[in-house]
């Protein structure tokens, strides 16, 4: 039996520390980057830094969902690149990767279009991979591993494992405009992020989410439609890889066969850094908005401290580990 | 109840002396200032009502927390272990409340676990292994075959078991947390035969149990707790200790207000449920299961009915197939006259059917979460509201309810459910159901490690939920319980009906006479 106090009220150092730990662990990150290099804190690196993460951040938000099942999804990298390449060519007309970008405009089908497909055929990929992990009872790990290759070979296969690029300017506002000063990528970042705290804080489907992860077989027992909430969370996931894949192809003004490539390692280190459980049952969208900040914070400090992107790599794996690991270790410590 | 008699034989030496023990969680001291000792060769008892610290006190003992404060003596040197393992090689072996055996393995790798013999080779010697687990667990009387995977086994076959495992670790305290919340009549009385016997043999045992008949038994001295505090020590001199004297220690009132029967109630109205030759599947993977061989039944509204049975005698799986959560094989029933046939307990429920199932930790639990979320999960339906937005207030003030009603001993609505008292997570767990308002509620083991002020408290809702037309199945390993609650009793063995009577004709006696009997069939053949 696993023990925890986290959730009692009263002042406990301990309890704080597991609750805020990777909020603390950001704020003291960006502490130690402001002195080595004060551009740090420029307003236009940290919305810089904001609209970095915002396309792996949307695709932790699904994760987390997934994840609170006791889930994987290994597929989002590659979903990434099949629903980008989809809304390239739906936004283009075609698979011609011509830069004639107003030319072209006559001939696609719109922004809005382009959003649309990217986003069913996220929904679509989540749907099968969800339904062959409840019906045929393949393991999320395998169906997904699967999924990563399938998808990675059908936008090649699309595309001729070239990119398609260049889209109108009203589909590339989505990727590169401003409201104000807040780059777009963000404020749909953020707002994604606030709707999903509030499903899973809020709603009777949030609840049954934790519940599923927590204990599949007393969720069963107690009414919960087990199969359905596991096949909608893939979905879910599903629909933010569309959704990020589309802003993303908007900011390159390209959709890139090869994109995404290892996204999922990122993603899913951003969900457990942000303290949701592998497990199942335990977690939270603020412990991943956070999670995906401090992997983005690292990421842009090392940059502006010249460090080199093969020592990025073995940073963020090792910061992985660490939190995970004072994760377990403030268990044992508010046990006794 | 057949149980041996004490021998108070223990040595005047203690073995095991602890000193002003405290332990204190956020917002809660679970142990404050309590002190007691255990004798080489006798049975202590660990009383006390739901989270009054029991488990925490053999928590500690057990290396599994660390006590906030206090000293604790073992075999004349102190005692401070860092973990279970280190507890053990000092001779003191834990059962916990929660079984801890490993249900992938067979039955002789969870009795060898780390300690399998080797042959010459330094391998695994299967053979001996095998013989050496039929002979440990047949002083609890078990003849499983040591093949079998311990998921395949009845949660009361398990614990046997658990406790065959300690016994083959020679140890010299055997700590045991309610080792008989989930056993029949007929094994308590097995498992207090074999404490009688290790007594004998110089072993010292202290339990937990809230059967306070077994304590008044078996015990030779038994120690009370009450929030956290020693509330009394009694030793048993002439006689058995008194069970009223315990109580008034565990609860500070008189017991007689505890005993009182349920209050009577209307005449059982129309057939609610009806049975008829129910049969399930036999499972190729688990080919020694218990399967149901026709069974016929109806059950009233406003009735509560008792099912007594040994265990493997089909109860459990009886409620499981009712409630849709294993398959049919055939027979059908009907519920209020139309045809009920649920292929999920999503559409059991979905009819107005509850359980409350036997196995709390794996079935009903949900550990990581809070005690609200626990509370409504069953009752999604009624607590969600446009948006599927949970009306949080509501869940509260009627988790507030039956807090009340219940008692249930809990810090806040947000505590995460582990960190209740065994009892008082299963007093959420009978809150869950009655959130939902059921037609029809099944309670397989309503009071497993139910203190007895709580036992009464449940028992009493039950009659209450009767009395508003509710159609309420009880099963129970416990026959006082199946007598003080049911209107009518039905017995099963072997996934049969053995016999059925109305309550104010049934004895212990005629309910085991008849638990032990040929089915109907065999019977009349
Ligand atoms: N890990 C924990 N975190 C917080 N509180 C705890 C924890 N473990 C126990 N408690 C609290 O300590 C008190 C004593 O609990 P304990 O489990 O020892 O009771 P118990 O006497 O064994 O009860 P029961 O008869 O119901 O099993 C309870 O109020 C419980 O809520
Ligand atoms: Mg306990």
């Amino acid at each position: 039996m696993t023990t925890s106090d986290d959730t009692r009220p009263g002042v406990n150092a301990f309890g704080l520390l597991k609750r805020f730990g990777p909020l603390l662990f950001l704020a003291v990150l960006m502490v130690i980057f402001t002195i080595m290099n004060p551009n740090f804190l420029n307003p236009i690196n940290l919305f810089n830094v904001l609209r970095q993460i915002s396309i792996t951040g949307l695709i932790a938000l699904g994760m987390t969902f997934v994840i609170l099942t006791a889930g994987i999804d290994l597929s989002v990298g590659s979903l990434l690149a099949l629903c980008g390449m989809i809304a390239a060519v739906v936004a283009k007309g075609g698979t011609a990767n011509t830069l004639a970008l107003e030319s072209a405009a006559g001939a696609g089908y719109g922004w809005f279009a382009a959003l649309l497909a990217a986003i069913a055929t996220g929904c679509l990929a989540g749907l099968i991979q969800g339904l062959t992990i409840t019906r045929l009872k393949v393991p999320p790990f395998v169906v997904t591993l699967g999924g990563l290759t399938i998808f990675r070979g059908l936008t090649l296969t699309i595309s001729n494992g070239g990119p398609i690029s260049g889209f109108t300017a009203d589909m590339r506002w989505w990727g590169t405009g401003l409201v104000g000063p807040v780059p777009v990528p963000v404020i749909i970042f953020l707002g994604a992020a606030l709707l999903c705290h509030l499903v899973l804080r809020y709603t009777r489907y949030g609840r049954s989410v934790y519940a599923v992860g927590g204990n599949a077989e007393a969720a069963r027992l107690s009414g919960l439609r087990v199969d359905r909430i596991l096949v909608s969370v893939y979905v879910i996931v599903g629909f933010f890889c569309g959704l990020a894949a589309f802003v993303l192809a908007a900011r390159l003004n390209s959709a890139e066969a090869v994109a995404g490539m290892g996204y999922e390692l990122t993603v899913i280190s951003a969900v457990v850094i942000g303290g949701t459980s592998l497990f199942g049952g335990v977690g939270s969208v603020g412990g991943t908005v956070v999670g995906a900040a401090l992997i983005g914070v690292l990421v842009n400090g090392l940059v502006l401290n010249n460090v080199s992107s093969y020592t990025q790599q073995i940073v963020i794996g090792l910061i992985l580990i660490l939190a995970v690991a004072f994760d377990r270790w403030l268990k044992t410590r508010t046990r006794g | 109840m057949v149980a041996p008699t004490a021998s108070p034989a223990a040595s005047a030496e203690p073995l095991l002396v602890i000193d002003n023990l405290g332990k204190r969680f956020v917002g809660v001291t679970a142990l404050d200032g309590v002190s007691l000792d255990v004798r080489a060769g006798e049975v202590l008892g660990l009383l006390g009502e739901n989270g009054a610290g029991k488990s925490t006190l053999l928590k500690i003992l057990s290396g599994a927390q660390p006590p906030s404060s206090g000293t604790i003596t073992f075999d004349g040197a102190p005692y401070a272990p860092a973990s279970p393992i280190e507890a053990k090689a000092r001779g003191i072996v834990t059962i916990y409340q929660e079984l801890s055996l490993i249900p992938t393995l067979s039955v002789a790798e969870n009795i060898f676990i780390g300690r399998a013999p080797l042959s010459g080779l330094g391998l695994v010697d299967w053979r001996a292994m095998r013989r050496e687990t039929r002979a440990i667990i047949a002083r609890v009387g078990l003849t499983t075959d040591p093949e079998t995977p311990v998921s395949a086994l009845s949660v009361a076959e398990q614990q046997l078991v658990e406790i065959a495992r300690a016994l083959s670790l020679s140890s010299r305290l055997i700590i045991m947390d309610e080792p008989t919340s989930a056993l029949t009549e007929a094994e308590v009385a097995r498992l207090l035969a074999i404490m009688s016997r290790l007594r004998g043999e110089g072993v010292a045992i202290m339990f937990v149990t809230h059967r306070l008949e077994e304590a008044s038994q078996i015990c030779d001295r038994v120690t009370v707790l009450r929030d956290g505090r020693l509330a009394g020590h009694m030793a048993r001199d002439a006689g058995p200790i008194p069970i009223p004297a315990i109580i008034e220690r565990m609860v500070g009132r008189a017991a007689s207000e505890l005993y009182a029967r349920p209050t009577e109630r209307h005449a059982p109205g129309d057939t609610r449920l009806a049975i008829r030759g129910l049969t399930t599947p036999r499972n190729p993977e688990a080919p020694n299961a218990i399967t149901l061989g026709g069974v016929d039944l109806d059950i009233r509204a406003g009735e509560i009915l008792g099912l007594a049975g040994l265990v493997g005698s089909g109860r459990t799986e009886l409620a499981r197939a009712v409630f849709g959560a294993d398959p049919v094989a055939s027979g059908s029933m009907t519920l209020d006259g139309a045809a009920y046939a649920p292929s999920s307990p999503h559409d059991a429920i979905a009819r107005g059917i509850g359980l409350v199932p036997e196995d709390r930790k794996h079935q009903a639990i949900f550990a990581a979460l809070g005690i609200l979320t626990n509370f409504s999960v069953a009752a999604l339906s009624r607590f969600a509201g446009p948006l599927g937005i949970m009306r949080e207030r509501e869940e509260r003030r009627v988790l507030a309810e039956y807090r009340k009603a219940l008692s249930i001993r809990m810090a806040s609505p947000e505590q995460r459910i582990d960190g209740l008292s065994g009892g008082n997570q299963q007093k959420v767990i009978v809150a869950r159901w009655l959130a939902r308002d059921p037609k029809v509620l099944i309670v397989d083991e309503p009071t497993r490690g139910v203190d007895v002020g709580a036992k009464a408290e449940v028992h009493q809702i039950l009659v209450q939920l009767a009395s508003r037309g509710i159609a309420v199945l009880v099963i129970s390993s416990e026959l006082p319980e199946i007598l003080a609650v049911s209107d009518r009793i039905v017995t099963m063995r072997q996934g049969r009906i053995t016999g059925e009577m109305p309550a104010s004709e049934a004895t212990e006696e005629k309910l085991m006479a008849l638990m032990a009997l040929e089915t109907r069939e065999e019977a009349t053949a």
